[in-house]
């Protein structure tokens, strides 16, 4: 087990490894000088100057990755190119917004799923099945930007219930979080419920056609039985994989979600950061994204190994 | 039919509704399995010998359709809903099934899937589950069964996974045992190994037991009696031993002379040739007249054979017993 | 190789057979003749096909007919989508927009395809170290939000119509080389590909007539619910006004622009997010159908990742 650990560990390393140098070489690619073209009319030569000095755009290539990568671990992301304040504490500033989002669209998600997911399988070929079906097909297909905007129309324009946009903060104001969070959440939840009840609905139902279902049917257990203890505990096994990634996906940020209402977290900060050309923002955004995603899987995996006891041995 | 029976089915149908319509797996099938005894199944697969005793227990896919009478130590068993067929399984009855390898939740310790069904059915604590586990593994032959009870399936090879296997269907010391196929997917010397096993704990525990195979030789050995299944029907049954020295259909005949010598004596493996019709499309007369030998008469092919006894207790479905050997009847 | 990327494989996990690739597709093609679903779907696309080829001969108005007399005016028998905000007939630029979208999927997942295959194929085949670069080459691709990386791409190429199928199609190889490189570790240990080798076939010939057409199921049922998925993220990218600019009409763009009048002007929000929904619902029961009959076991990725 810890040599597994170890192991994933250090390959999750390496992949971090090469998201900094992709994260690293976006700058590069940018056509033309990008501190020029983010300060565009502001232009003036001190802060031209110092903005490069700071971004270390005056060394040569490899000493800059370096150069970055050891910034990079000690915290330090470099500065934005609009207020010159430290891209990580404007990063980490957005990091509240977009987990209480992400926390609340996945445990929305997953009240729907699991329940519409186990019933769909168990009891294959029935109105709840059919149900089901549609509803991950709608949710797979749609846009989550246009249900948004649907949602808008419904809840803030019809029935006035809900505010069509805007955030509030969890610890200022809860009851002004809930109403703020609950058009955003339901809108990336139903999306993330959809491809969870597939998922759900698919691996429970290869479950069940396992011969160790129809040993335990064999034993006489009753059905709860059967399917809490033979065909649950195998079928989730995958299932906890696809959860994580799915929060680990709507930590980065559901950025079409956040831009449509107005939720200042990750996803919002990188649109403003594209629209302003402010880079080592952008680049900060990404970075740190791509690490979390990394590291959710990381402890995915690590709780996947707990979970069947056949990996260690692989 | 004996009171004495521990199973008997009488007149089992089974339709199982496939996308391109019903297939008629078993149609109109009688046996029944006395204490101490074992009934032998053989057929080809699709044969509708395992499926036969699936329905019988209520372990059929939820697509099938099952009609006729069966008999569980007197009790009918036929509209009975399905919780109280549940509390038969396990309990009264218990199964073995072909794959070691994939009839053991991976998930779960040896010794709580041997465990659960004395949990289910006889209300034992877990504590005293535990040590009737422990009994059970050392009862099937698993070295250090104190041990072995916390590891999980994938531990343990194949035929110690059959064995383990078969403690899990003895954990409530059920009155007949079913076993299908138990030792099709294991190696020869473990197949031996298994044989001896189950027909060691029937004599001490005196189970009935119902042996689903395909192999005429495992039969000889084990089987008292023995019915020969095909598309769906039986075409002969009776004592082993009349089976065997006087077997009076074609499709048995070809069976028995289908088996390799086990005197190495003949090099030429004999098949038989063609294969069984489909459970969607089954002919009208008997199902093995495209492939029987003695195909002279159209009869066959329109008409179905009865079952017609030719000893005591030995019957045969065929309008000519004893036109074996491939001579045309006139 | 990581738990989770072990799971992907388990979701890609593709049965190949040797029964060829034109064998698979014609049993494909005749299945997906009874499944009404996927014949629904079929009909949708082939009238997409049109639209997209004739939008603008179809439009009932010039799509940049501003006319501030008649804005925001609600669905009637001269606009039956109503007007925008510049009083520019909906109708006409919902018609218009499909080209853009069915464009953009179609070419970024060309471009998916061929690399991400070419990619997965030259690893699963020669294995060893340039598997390894390759695939770690790819987890680091798949280590960012698809929609994430896309914006990070356009951000830094500039935005429009190029780029951003550019983007996608950068975002989805990674994809493509995972189900074809599965594909081909299976392949290749089969008789029939050991015996090409044998008699000294070349690999790049082993490669054309043996290997892919065995993993063409996979790759079938992969791009046509990739072409899903690209549309919907072209349509997320023009949301965020960084697919094709304006004054070319895009589905995402028109939801973006209509989105303050949404409460006033429903028609703006419902017609063309209808049309994204329906397009990207169209492809999906093809893909569904065509997995369903080829390749039973897979469960995409894509799927998977698709929130972002």
């Amino acid at each position: 087990m810890a040599r597994f650990v170890l192991r994933r560990l250090l390959q999750s390393c390496v992949v971090l490894l090469g998201v900094t140098l992709v994260v690293f070489l976006l700058l590069q690619l940018v056509p033309g000088d990008p501190v020029r073209v983010a300060l565009g009319t502001r232009f003036d030569p001190q802060t031209y100057e110092a903005l490069r000095a700071r971004a270390g755009l005056d060394q040569p290539l490899v000493a800059q990755y370096f150069d970055y990568l050891g910034r990079a671990l000690t915290g330090d992301l470099g500065v934005s190119f609009r207020s010159g304040r430290p891209v990580t504490s404007i990063v980490l500033e957005r990091l509240p917004a977009t987990l209480s989002l992400a926390v609340t669209a996945v445990v929305f998600a997953t009240l729907i799923a699991f329940p519409l997911g186990i019933l769909s399988a168990i009891r294959s070929g029935s109105f709840v099945d059919h149900a089901a079906r549609v509803f991950s097909q709608f949710g797979v297909s749609v846009p989550d930007f246009w249900m948004g905007i649907m949602g808008i129309l419904l809840f803030a324009g019809v029935l006035g219930w809900l505010p069509p946009s805007g955030y509030v903060a969890l610890t200022e104001d809860p009851a002004g979080w809930a109403s703020h969070v609950a058009l955003p959440a339901a809108t990336v939840g139903l999306v993330t419920a959809s491809i969870l009840t597939r998922f759900i609905r698919s691996s429970m139902l290869e479950v069940l056609s396992e011969d160790y279902v129809r040993t335990a049917e064999a034993k006489g257990l009753r059905t709860r039985v059967v399917v809490l203890r033979h065909v649950l505990r195998n079928a989730l096994i995958p299932v906890v994989t696809v959860v994580a990634v799915q929060l680990a996906s709507l930590l980065g940020g559901v950025i079409v979600i956040e831009v449509l209402f107005a939720w200042p977290g990750i996803g919002r900060l990188t649109y403003d950061s594209v629209q302003a050309r402010d880079y080592p923002v952008l680049q900060g955004a990404i970075l740190l994204v791509a690490a979390l995603f990394l590291l959710v899987n990381l402890l995915v995996d690590i709780l996947y190994a707990r979970l069947d006891p056949r990996i260690t041995v692989r | 039919m004996s009171d004495r029976a521990v199973l008997a089915v009488e007149d089992l149908t089974v339709t199982i509704g496939t996308r391109r319509g019903p297939a008629r797996a078993v149609a109109g099938v009688d046996w029944s399995v006395r204490a101490g005894e074992t009934l032998a199944l053989v057929g080809e697969s699709g044969s509708g010998k395992s499926m036969s005793v699936l329905a019988a227990t209520g372990l059929a896919p939820r697509s099938a359709r099952v009609t006729g009478r069966v008999h569980l130590l007197g009790t009918e068993l036929t509209g009975l809903p399905g919780e109280d067929r549940r509390r038969m399984r396990g309990r009264h009855v218990g199964f073995v099934f072909q794959d070691p390898m994939t009839s053991l939740n991976p998930v779960l310790t040896v010794g709580r899937q041997v465990t659960e069904a004395g949990e289910e059915h006889l209300g034992l604590t877990r504590r005293a589950a535990r040590a009737r586990a422990v009994e059970l593994l050392d009862l099937v032959g698993i070295p250090s069964p104190a041990e072995r009870v916390d590891a999980y399936p994938h531990q343990f090879s194949g035929g110690m996974r059959q064995r383990v296997v078969i403690a899990m269907a003895l954990a409530c010391e059920p009155d007949l045992l079913i076993a299908d196929e138990p030792t099709t997917a294991l190696d020869v010397t473990t197949q031996a190994q298994i044989v001896e096993l189950v027909a060691d704990l029937q004599r001490r525990l005196g189970t009935a037991v119902v042996w689903i195979t395909h192999d005429l030789g495992v039969v000889a050995g084990i089987a008292d009696t023995v019915a020969v299944m095909y598309a769906g029907r039986i075409l002969e049954q009776g004592p082993v031993d009349a089976v065997f020295t006087n077997p009076s259909h074609p499709y048995t005949t070809a069976l028995l002379a289908a088996r390799p010598d086990p005197d190495g004596g003949g090099d030429e493996l004999v098949t038989i040739q063609g294969s069984p019709p489909s459970p969607l499309d089954l002919p009208a007369g008997c199902a093995f007249w495209p492939r029987c030998p003695v195909r002279g008469a159209a009869r066959c092919e329109h008409e179905l054979p009865p079952l017609v006894p030719v000893a005591a207790d030995h019957h045969v479905r065929t309008f000519y017993p004893h036109h074996t050997d491939g001579g045309v009847p006139t | 190789m990581s738990e989770r990327q072990r799971v992907d494989h388990q979701l890609t996990a593709t049965t190949t057979s040797s029964g060829g690739g034109d064998g698979q597709l014609r049993r494909a093609l005749s299945a997906l003749r009874h499944d009404p679903l996927a014949l629904t779907g079929s009909a949708v696309l082939a009238l997409l096909v049109v639209v997209g080829l004739a939008g603008s001969w179809l439009a009932p108005s010039g799509v940049n007919d501003v006319d501030v007399d008649r804005m925001l005016q609600p669905p009637s028998w001269s606009h039956p989508f109503g007007t925008d905000e510049l009083g520019r007939d909906v109708l006409s630029r919902v018609l218009v927009a499909a080209r853009v979208s069915l464009q953009v999927g179609l070419v970024s997942v060309g471009i998916a395809l061929v690399v991400g295959v070419t990619l997965g194929l030259f690893a699963g085949y020669y294995r060893g170290w340039l598997d390894n670069v390759l695939m770690r080459c790819m987890d680091v691709l798949f280590a960012f939000p698809v929609l994430l990386l896309a914006v990070a791409i356009v951000a830094v190429l500039g935005p429009g119509l190029t780029t951003a199928m550019i983007a996608i199609g950068v975002v989805y190889t990674p994809i493509f080389a995972r189900v074809t490189r599965a594909g081909v570790l299976s392949v290749r240990e089969q008789v029939f590909v050991r015996a090409a080798v044998s008699i000294g076939a070349s690999d790049l010939r082993i490669m054309r007539r043996h290997v892919l057409p065995n993993i063409a199921a996979p790759l079938i049922v992969q791009t046509s619910l990739s072409l899903a998925f690209a549309i919907l993220s072209e349509a997320a990218l023009s949301f965020l006004g960084l697919g094709v600019q304006p004054p070319a009409p895009a589905w995402g763009r028109m939801l973006y622009d209509g989105r303050g009048f949404v409460t006033e002007a429903w028609w703006l929000g419902v017609f063309p997010g209808a049309a994204i929904f329906l397009t990207v619902l169209a492809f999906n029961l093809v893909g569904d159908a065509l997995r369903d009959v080829l390749d039973p076991r897979q469960l995409t990725v894509s799927e998977a990742r698709r929130n972002s």
